[in-house]
């Protein structure tokens, strides 16, 4: 069994109106060195198989088809053996 | 002869109810709600995805959604030239699936909005639009995430095809960013495919067809469909 993470982001380019209030907030805080603040998605689940390669298929299809949206996000995922 | 709307009730639709009322109460179509676990869309000439909060909005609006089995029909359908209207959740949900382009990003205000708004017509090559006389038209508004998205390939094509059917404007037609109510890429408020037999709209006109609000515009879309889809 894996336990996969997939961080979703959204693209360098695309505008990203949640993190610049967030980082209205961290300048009202006083964090006067915090630059170019991005949110995006944590997600982590287990995958029921042995088998790396197919663990790192089905992490891959799971994210482009549902977990992040190609048009304006990037994702990264990584799998720890755990069983 | 009398068009049936069927309208899709996902878990967390809130608008349904509306747009039933508007096409069989207020207008007198048929009209019936098809719950998102079925499979066949009960012979309706024209589907609505209504507005809402299908799935709590989870990931991302309307992400889940369009894996809901009567999505696959609704998708069928459209591709075989069936009139589809998806309106705000529902427009959310068209995109999601592709069969619009595009997706749609939280306000630029990060806010909530809610108030009427009004819309230039940009298209009357559709059955959505045809019959309609006016050039503006006013609808209520009511989302966190209407702020349009496409990258630049995309939104030539949509113009060059015909494919922008509203956009955010004065009462007069003029569009201009203050109209803008949620940072929407060239103030679009609604597109369509490019068979234009497929409409996507964040504006709500199933919430102004009743005379008693004070304000019938929304009619006006229901009434060109129905005058327009058996031609």
């Amino acid at each position: 069994m894996f336990k996969a993470t997939v961080i979703i982001k959204r693209r360098p380019k695309i505008l990203d109106p949640e993190g610049k209030a967030v980082e209205q907030g961290a300048k009202l805080l006083g964090f006067n060195n915090v630059k170019g603040t991005r949110i995006g998605k944590y997600v982590e689940f287990l995958v029921e198989t042995d088998d790396r390669e197919s663990a790192e298929k089905e992490v891959k299809e799971y994210s482009e088809k549902l977990l992040s949206n190609p048009i304006i996000e990037d994702f990264e995922f990584s799998l720890e053996k755990i069983k | 002869m009398k068009p049936k709307f069927g309208i899709i009730v996902f878990p967390g639709s809130n608008c349904d109810h509306d747009a039933y009322y508007a096409a069989k109460k207020i207008l007198g179509y048929d009209a019936e709600f098809i719950w998102h676990k079925e499979k066949d869309l009960k012979g309706s000439d024209v589907i609505i995805l209504p507005g809402g909060f299908s799935y709590g909005d989870y990931l991302r609006t309307g992400a889940i959604a369009r894996f809901s089995p009567v999505m696959d029909a609704v998708y069928k359908f459209a591709l075989g030239g069936g009139t589809v209207i998806g309106i705000c959740n529902g427009f959310q949900i068209l995109l999601e699936i592709g069969l619009l382009p595009g997706v749609m990003m939280k306000n630029q205000s990060l806010k909530f909005v809610c108030k009427d708004v009004y819309l230039r017509i940009e298209n009357s090559g559709n059955v959505f639009t045809k019959s309609i006389k006016k050039e503006t038209l006013k609808f209520p508004v009511a989302h966190g995430e209407g702020n349009y998205f496409a990258d630049e390939e995309t939104l030539k094509s949509l113009d060059k095809h015909g494919q922008i059917l509203f956009r955010y404007s004065s009462a007069d037609g003029k569009v201009d960013s203050e109209f803008n109510p949620n940072g929407s890429l060239h103030n679009i408020a609604g597109i369509m495919n490019r068979n234009k037999n497929v409409m996507g709209l964040m504006p709500h006109p199933e919430r102004c067809c009743d005379p008693i609000l004070g304000n019938t515009d929304g009619s006006l879309i229901f009434k060109s469909v129905a005058e327009n889809i058996f031609n």
